[in-house]
């Protein structure tokens, strides 16, 4: 009983721990271009109108399937994508209102660590050069004690020092994925978007590299913006996640919350999507949707799941559904949210 | 702490880096090996070099050294040799080659121009390529107005004749070898090597690791700097080689119709039987020392950096690779 209180002691305190990313009503827009003389004939949805926000020191879970808009917001975050519209507050400055050189200076705390860790490192560079690079530029230390800097985050995160020399070729697909992790960190950030940070490992590399984030979040007070799309990856190191389909964000919820009571059919039907991998166990409730996703470029009329929901009514292709809080920190866009909670 | 001994016990960094290269360049080596063209090219041209850097000074100071009688003059440019009586002579124990139609010695003047010929292309080579690596990435980088200019630079000075331009040139200003190097490299240098150069920093420009060194805070001229050029070099040094034939052949072509104002050159020597009217009808066959050797050594050396380009290829296209 009273671990329970404790519990839930801890979860209110998280509650009122201070937001330090906001995102508001953020657009990304990609114009299609046709004919000789590339007017725009139309324009690609990948991010129509996200909100959301990150506590500090919490992990927040971008999930979603492919062309969803997930790597879409990460950048936008990060300004690698310039935005449509929307903001981005961090720590009450705007984000994407800021100048470039003032950008720059801000970068040293936002960080991010690449999906594909045989690509992000330049293959020309050794890595202290490459872990190095993001202090060079933002003039901290003489080469000497960035050379030492090195060596020491080298070790944080699990790589002999006595690598420095080498290039990346030298190393295995587990090991780049760490001097990633040492680049950005070196920076001694707050925030590091990990786009997709572990889909191309090994799952047992996977682990070790989850394992390792884990650790220097509690070691340096990190926030974490995880975009993934494997469900159990998500599972293991979120706090909070959230759900998007065809850029929009259709369900945000604690980690329990969401896995135990989907209020959105998209999300329930992505969770039921999840392989268990035990062959002994027969899922029936699995659900299969109808359909593929609609091109973002022509998003259905209101809902944008309606067209494979098994819920949608008519008001569903005439309304879209906005983003409510409907239990406390729990927010879902979805007309019938009531319904599928009779159904939990 | 153990790491620090380890440390200690290891090499220092500048001898680490000496073992990369060199176990990089056995590699290359080991690629470029394979392919003959680009062995029998790098041989010629370690022939022409030893002939031109070594053989000639080393001539020059003993066999052909001024005689005290000043009979016999083996200098390219002044010399002559009293002793013989018609002039050009065919081959002789005295001259290798023969001589030309003032007088002098064939070989002299071969060997005296090679090491001109080297100095001109590679000076040429390294002009191009300097301008065409910047000018290719920062257009490939920038984008939108700074590419359309110079794209459009680049199709102009492609359908540019570059000869005809190069005669009206010399007839306004005196054309000496260091000026044709500047000349050759500008003019190529905005041509078609930067085309090639931004398609190929456009390939570099979308890979990840450009974003990752944006989310370090690099600056435009940073990335461009150190991760473009970097990748895009070993094209730049493969187009270079083949500037290298370009820059040797103008000069044959603008020094045979006598518009540069060198002492001698291989084109010259052409131009000289030429115009003392050595290869007109059937002369061609019978005067064949006057224009054989520096026309063998033009093709040669021409072929010779084009077949080292080609062999490079392999080294820097995997594509091209036979395994």
């Amino acid at each position: 009983m009273r671990k329970l209180e404790k519990l839930q002691n801890d979860s209110k305190a998280k509650t009122d721990e201070k937001v330090l990313l906001e995102v508001k009503n953020l657009k990304k827009y990609f114009p299609i271009k046709a004919g000789v003389f590339k007017r725009t004939v139309g324009w690609v949805k990948a991010v129509d109108d996200v909100s959301f926000f990150i506590r500090k020191g919490e992990t927040l879970g971008l999930v979603g399937e492919s062309g969803c808009g997930k790597t879409t917001t990460g950048r936008t975050i990060l300004r690698l994508i310039e935005p449509t519209a929307g903001s981005v507050h961090y720590n009450g400055e705007d984000l994407l209102a800021m100048s470039k050189r003032k950008m720059n200076k801000y970068r040293t705390k936002l960080q991010m660590i690449f999906q594909d860790p045989y690509g992000s490192l330049d293959p020309r560079m050794r890595v202290k050069d490459i872990i190095a690079e993001g202090l060079k530029a933002a003039h901290i230390g003489n080469r000497k004690e960035r050379y030492e800097m090195v060596k020491e985050y080298m070790e944080k995160v699990g790589l002999s020092p006595l690598y420095v020399n080498r290039f990346p070729h030298e190393f295995s697909g587990g090991q780049r994925q760490r001097i990633g992790i040492a680049r950005a960190l070196i920076m001694n950030p707050e925030l590091i978007v990990c786009d997709e940070a572990v889909s191309a490992l090994d799952v047992s590399i996977q682990a070790q590299i989850l394992n390792l984030l884990d650790d220097l979040q509690k070691e340096f007070n990190l926030t974490y913006l995880f975009i993934a799309h494997d469900l159990n990856v998500v599972k293991h190191i979120s706090d909070r996640i959230v759900v998007m389909y065809l850029g929009k964000i259709v369900e945000i919820a604690s980690k329990h919350e969401l896995f135990n009571n989907p209020l959105h059919p998209y999300t329930k039907a992505l969770l039921s999507a999840n392989p268990i991998p035990d062959p002994t166990i027969e899922r029936k409730d699995r659900i299969i949707l109808q359909g593929d996703v609609p091109s973002p470029a022509n998003p259905p009329k209101g809902c944008r799941f309606h067209p494979r929901c098994w819920l949608a009514k008519p008001v569903c292709s005439e309304e879209e559904p906005p983003l409510v809080e409907v239990r406390p920190d729990h927010y879902v866009a979805c007309h019938f949210w009531e319904e599928m909670e009779k159904q939990n | 702490m153990a790491t620090k001994e380890i440390e200690g016990a290891l090499e220092s960094p500048l001898t680490i880096k000496m073992k990369l290269a060199w176990r990089s360049f056995k590699e290359n080596w080991k690629i470029f090996s394979e392919s003959k063209i680009g062995v029998l090219g790098l041989w010629i041209v370690i022939i022409f070099a030893i002939a031109g850097f070594i053989v000639y000074p080393i001539l020059a100071a003993t066999v052909w050294k001024p005689t005290l009688s000043g009979m016999v003059s083996y200098d390219p440019v002044t010399g002559y040799d009293f002793t013989q009586m018609l002039n050009p002579a065919p081959p002789s124990l005295h001259h290798l080659l023969g001589t030309d139609p003032l007088g002098r010695d064939v070989l002299a003047q071969l060997l005296y121009s090679t090491p001109r010929e080297f100095a001109l292309g590679i000076l040429a080579a390294l002009i191009t390529v300097f301008i065409g690596t910047i000018i290719g990435t920062v257009s490939a980088y920038y984008g939108g107005a700074v590419d359309t200019f110079f794209m459009r630079l680049a199709d102009l000075v492609l359908l540019f004749p570059f000869i005809p331009f190069l005669i009206v040139l010399s007839g306004m200003i005196q054309i000496d070898l260091f000026r044709l190097a500047l000349i050759i490299g500008l003019i190529s240098g905005f041509g078609g090597i930067t085309i090639v150069l931004r398609s190929q920093a456009m390939i570099v420009k979308v890979k990840p690791f450009i974003e990752s060194a944006k989310v370090s805070g690099a600056s435009n001229p940073y990335l461009i700097v150190n991760h473009i050029i970097p990748n895009v070099m070993p094209l730049s040094f493969l187009y270079m080689m083949f500037n290298v034939t370009g820059a040797i052949f103008s000069e044959a072509v603008l020094s045979f119709f006598g518009l540069l104002n060198i002492k001698m050159s291989w084109g010259l020597m052409i131009y000289t039987a030429d115009t003392a009217g050595y290869i007109v009808g059937s002369n061609i066959g019978h005067y064949w020392w006057l224009w054989l050797p520096p026309g063998a050594a033009i093709t040669l050396l021409c072929g010779a950096f084009y077949f080292i380009g080609r062999g490079l290829d392999e080294v820097v296209n995997p594509r091209l690779r036979r395994r």
